[in-house]
């Protein structure tokens, strides 16, 4: 996002700092100024009322202009709640976008601070202007509405092996670890209620571990957001993240058992056994309900491959049933949401089209982007309408242990998970671990959910939590940057996948499992070998539509590589760029074995020559007839995105257009040798035109190697209009090798009938070096597709977290 | 233990020293080794090559090959042997080690280079120090070889596609008349620097003796 800010930044009239101000100000005028008629009507005693009065002013007023027809009226009631809700999403990206502008602010203070005290600015205005604010923060919409959005695009786009690998490890932060704060703190505050010097606190035992549970879990929330600016390597980011997805199983189940306990006031072992079995029922069918649905929604997606249209639906739709459906039985729902994600993500990907996959991608991360920034913001919200009840033994004495207890935890446990790993956790792992641990809004909804009448210290808790939040994000959150830093943590890599490591990891998967198979122990690859063996075997056939099926990964993974670059290509505007995508001028010719590269030689220089001139001329003319062709090629695909054949059409299209322009640069190139370069300078242009001209063009390469000329009479080019709008032209993605092979040279010698010839001229070639040119070159153009980088502005990985 | 030990301690020491290995892993390995080779001194490829397991992997003949090739020996010598005597089995099984905490940064980076060497000698089968496009080729499509057709046919495009990204990584202005011979060590080292091999190339080594239900020593 940052780079497509700055140049707005040059032109939008928010730059400087006093702009800025005066832009929020507006904004939060203009929300008071909403909230004020909305805070009279929200509370549920003045609803009615204010229904009531409401409705008898339109009586009223309707007595009073019988006479005339309401030319202009007002009726705030019946757009309250979606004017409410779209004003407040507004305001948060309103914030969102002007904290970027202003550069230095976002590279030190992490987002989730900055909106937070937005938060609170807003929440002081709307308690300025009235007594109440409106209870924003409100239980059920966070839990319903608020976090699945992000708990989803975490679960969807979690990168699975780095999280399966350590997943020993992160259950036992998530799970013992948890347990280990739950108990520490609630036990430790317990202790210190017990001690008569402090002020009056009767917290029983019970409420206290009830405490410590909600307060004990790691936020995934928070974690995202913080984690996501810092940038730091793989491993420590899963831990911490995997952690906080994970322990939601955990914190469901003490929550449960304590409240419950607490109000019958004792709890026995029986229950504790109790507990544990439910933990594992919890955790274990919250991710069978996950994977249940998962499971369906890839089914699912088998079939619609007629109706592209709604395939992000399915994928959406299924997620949030699964959550939904985990929280009826009480299980937990991040994990069902977490696995549903997971589970489904490879084979769907496997059957949708390529929009889909994108809107996919674009709908999780927006939404999941404004639940986060509306969390913060309600966050700030609901710290300035409390209820609070401030106590500096039980708030401090909360965040103090906090800290105790989680880096305790950590050491302890590194300790003896180190005895089972075998890349052990160093000592600035165990403390980006612990430092990272933040709490965010999952405590603070828990703790407002507590019922008042039974939790008489439920303010007291609120205020706690609410200091510990504000404690672990503004202290912790602003400060894990410069400590990074400071401690020379390893960061993330940031460059792409190559097709060298991509090959490199699957040898080494497969050699690492060999060598265990030759050791005789069944260690970890064993397992994970015949999963994957099973997944081909059965699974894949049954979810994933025709013949991608069968596609092993390697190759999944070149195509996907080559479709993003032919993609880039086409975004970048084509020829005209290309340099810039290929920094080197390795081509095909200077790998082949060198008994290949010799035929090609002789022969060009047999060719004859054109004027410097004429080329020039060619070429413009060619350029200002691309224009037009350019234009129609975008309309002709923005028009339907239902219908596969136009899909198809649009790959292949994008594929053979990057062809053509990788063979005709590689043609130029040989060109140097040449003594004709007009037929090769012109071919990309020209090459585009006949393409968008919908014609059959795939002649044209193959009368390009047998050494046919084009002669440079210009007059004689036309770009004829598309015949019927989509080519239909089958193009079986799984073997790359088929465009080639198909479309360009099978035509082995009919000129164009009804096509440009006026740009032909015959040389003698011989069938020979046909065939090798043809090899080299078909070679050739592959290679152009597969450069591992085309370069910094390209498309992320989809493993990668969004936001800038 | 009785029998079955063939090996006095004092050997097992030189071993853990050239080796790295602890004298537990040692004397697992041995166990196993003794398993492979039916008792005898030395393994050949047909005692490898008969491990069930293996049957599904396609990189198998690679990877036994690596067992009898010389260059994994640590020594300068080039070629391949017939049969292995335990000490070769532990050398090249040394290359799967893990990094300890206690592993400087300059003996990991010792480690990797050793572990990338190995995937390099694993390659370059004909042991000219480069690989070349047919070895690369080749490789790609023995990964590729349970998958049938369509493997066969994308194979040589992805390794003319990977040949080509080396190529442009590291010698990115080579005229229209260079030629690449093939990936050198450093080269593929560039490549493969990304991976980070001394965390991922490794595998559990049994420290206890649980692998075979064996009486205590």
């Amino acid at each position: 996002m940052l780079p497509r800010i700055a140049p707005f930044n040059r032109t939008g009239f928010a730059r400087t700092v006093p702009e800025l101000g005066l832009l929020l100000l507006a904004i939060l005028v203009l929300l008071e100024g909403s909230v004020l008629p909305l805070g009279a009507a929200s509370t549920p005693e003045t609803n009615t009322h204010g229904e009531a009065n409401r409705s008898g002013a339109v009586e009223g007023h309707s007595n009073h202009t019988k006479k005339a027809f309401p030319v202009l009226s007002f009726n705030y009631e019946s757009v309250k709640l979606p004017f409410e809700i779209s004003l407040w999403v507004l305001l948060a990206f309103l914030m969102k976008l002007g904290f970027h502008l202003v550069p230095r602010l976002s590279g030190i203070v992490p987002e989730s601070c900055l909106l937070i005290v937005v938060g609170l600015l807003v929440g002081g205005l709307i308690r300025l202007a009235r007594e109440e604010v409106p209870p924003v923060l409100n239980s059920k919409l966070f839990f319903y509405c608020l976090l699945p959005p992000i708990i989803l695009d975490a679960g969807y786009f979690l990168p699975i092996r780095p999280f399966m690998e350590n997943l020993g490890t992160i259950l036992m932060f998530a799970v013992v670890g948890t347990l280990w704060n739950a108990f520490f703190v609630g036990g430790l505050l317990f202790a210190i209620c017990l001690i008569p010097q402090t002020p009056v606190l009767n917290i029983g035992l019970l409420p206290c571990l009830l405490f410590g549970s909600i307060i004990s879990a790691v936020d995934p929330v928070a974690v995202l957001a913080v984690f996501e600016e810092i940038h730091i390597n793989e491993l420590l980011h899963i831990l911490v993240f995997g952690e906080s997805l994970l322990n939601d199983a955990v914190t469901v189940v003490l929550y449960h058992l304590f409240e419950e306990f607490a109000l019958v006031g004792s709890v026995t072992v029986l229950d504790g056994f109790l507990g544990i079995i439910s933990f594992l029922i919890v955790a274990l069918g919250g991710v069978l309900f996950g994977a249940i649905f998962g499971f369906l929604a890839a089914f699912t997606s088998r079939f619609t491959s007629h109706i592209r249209v709604i395939e992000p639906l399915f994928v959406f739709v299924y997620s949030y049933m699964a959550y939904l459906a985990a929280e009826m039985f009480h299980l937990s729902g991040i994990m069902a949401l977490i696995a549903c994600g997971a589970v489904m993500r490879p084979y769907v990907e496997a059957n949708i089209s390529h929009k889909s996959h994108t809107t996919i991608k674009y709908f999780l991360k927006m939404w999941s982007s404004v639940s986060e920034t509306l969390i913060f913001i309600f966050l700030g919200v609901a710290t300035v309408e409390g209820p609070h009840e401030w106590n500096w033994v039980f708030v401090t004495a909360t965040v103090i242990l906090c800290l105790v207890s989680r880096v305790i935890g950590v050491v302890g446990l590194t300790f003896v998970i180190n005895k089972f790993r075998i890349v052990k956790l160093t000592t600035k792992d165990q403390f980006i671990i612990a430092y990272g641990g933040l709490r965010g809004a999952i405590a603070f909804s828990l703790g407002f959910l507590l019922d008042e009448h039974h939790f008489k210290m439920r303010n007291i808790f609120l205020t706690a939590i609410i200091t510990v939040v504000f404690f672990t994000v503004f202290v912790q959150g602003m400060t894990i940057k410069p400590l990074v830093e400071l401690l020379a943590v390893k960061k993330k890599q940031e460059a792409k996948r190559s097709i060298n490591e991509e090959i490199h990891t699957q040898f080494l998967d497969h050699l690492l499992t060999g060598i265990e198979d030759i050791c005789g122990h069944y260690g970890h690859h064993h397992w994970k070998d015949k999963l994957n063996r099973f997944n081909k075997k059965y699974v894949k056939g049954f979810l994933i539509v025709g013949e991608r099926s069968k596609e092993p990964q390697l190759i999944a993974f070149y195509h996907k590589m080559e479709m993003k670059q032919a993609i880039q290509m086409v975004e970048s505007g084509g020829g005209s760029k290309l340099a810039s995508a290929m920094p080197s001028t390795v081509s095909m010719q200077n790998i082949q074995p060198k008994n290949q590269a010799a035929p090609l030689k002789p022969k060009e220089r047999a060719l004859p020559q054109l004027s410097k001139g004429r080329e020039e001329e060619i070429r413009k003319i060619l350029r200002t007839n691309l224009q037009r062709t350019r234009q129609r090629l975008h309309s002709y695909n923005r028009h339907t995105l239902v219908g596969d054949p136009e899909e198809e059409g649009i790959k292949d299209l994008i594929l053979k257009k990057q062809m053509r322009i990788e063979l005709d640069r590689k043609i130029k190139e040989m060109a140097n040798h040449l003594t004709v370069p007009a037929r090769t300078q012109d071919s990309p242009t020209m090459r585009r035109a006949r393409l968008a001209s919908g014609r059959n063009t795939d002649f044209i390469p193959a009368q390009q190697q047998k050494g046919n000329k084009n002669s440079s009479d210009p007059q004689s080019f036309t770009v004829k209009p598309s015949a019927d709008g989509v080519p239909v032209i089958q193009v079986d993605l799984a073997s790359p090798q088929s465009p080639d092979s198909v479309n360009l040279f099978d035509e082995t010698g009919q000129p164009a009938q009804n096509d440009d010839q006026g740009l032909m001229m015959k040389t003698k070639s011989s069938e020979s070096d046909k065939r090798s040119e043809k090899d080299d070159l078909r070679d050739q153009q592959k290679l152009m597709r597969c450069l591992s980088d085309p370069g910094p502005a390209a498309e992320e990985d989809e493993d990668e977290p969004f936001l800038p | 233990m009785g029998a079955t030990q063939t090996r006095p301690e004092p050997q097992y020491q030189d071993l853990v020293e050239a080796t790295g290995f602890s004298l537990e892993q040692i004397k697992n390995l041995h166990k196993r080794f003794e398993q492979l080779s039916g008792n005898a001194d030395t393994i050949s490829r047909e005692n490898l090559e008969r491990i069930p397991a293996l049957a599904n992997n396609p990189i198998k003949t690679q990877i036994i090959e690596a067992f009898f090739d010389k260059r994994n020996q640590h020594g300068n010598e080039l070629g391949s042997y017939e049969a292995i005597g335990f000490k070769e089995f532990l050398m090249v099984m040394s290359h799967f080690r893990p990094p300890t905490l206690r592993t400087t940064e300059e003996e990991k980076e010792a480690m990797r280079e050793e572990k990338v060497r190995f995937l390099f000698n694993m390659h370059d089968t004909d042991g000219d120090g480069k690989i070349t496009l047919q070895e690369y080729r080749r490789v790609v499509e023995e990964l590729l070889s349970k998958s049938g057709t369509i493997g066969q046919e994308a194979a040589r495009a992805i390794a003319d596609a990977a040949m080509l990204e080396v190529a442009s990584t590291n010698v990115p202005n080579m005229g229209p008349d260079d030629f690449y011979e093939g990936i050198t060590f450093e080269h593929f080292q560039q490549i493969l620097k990304g991976l980070e091999m001394e965390s991922r190339m490794h595998i559990r080594f049994l420290d206890a003796s649980t692998a075979h239900g064996c009486c205590r020593k």
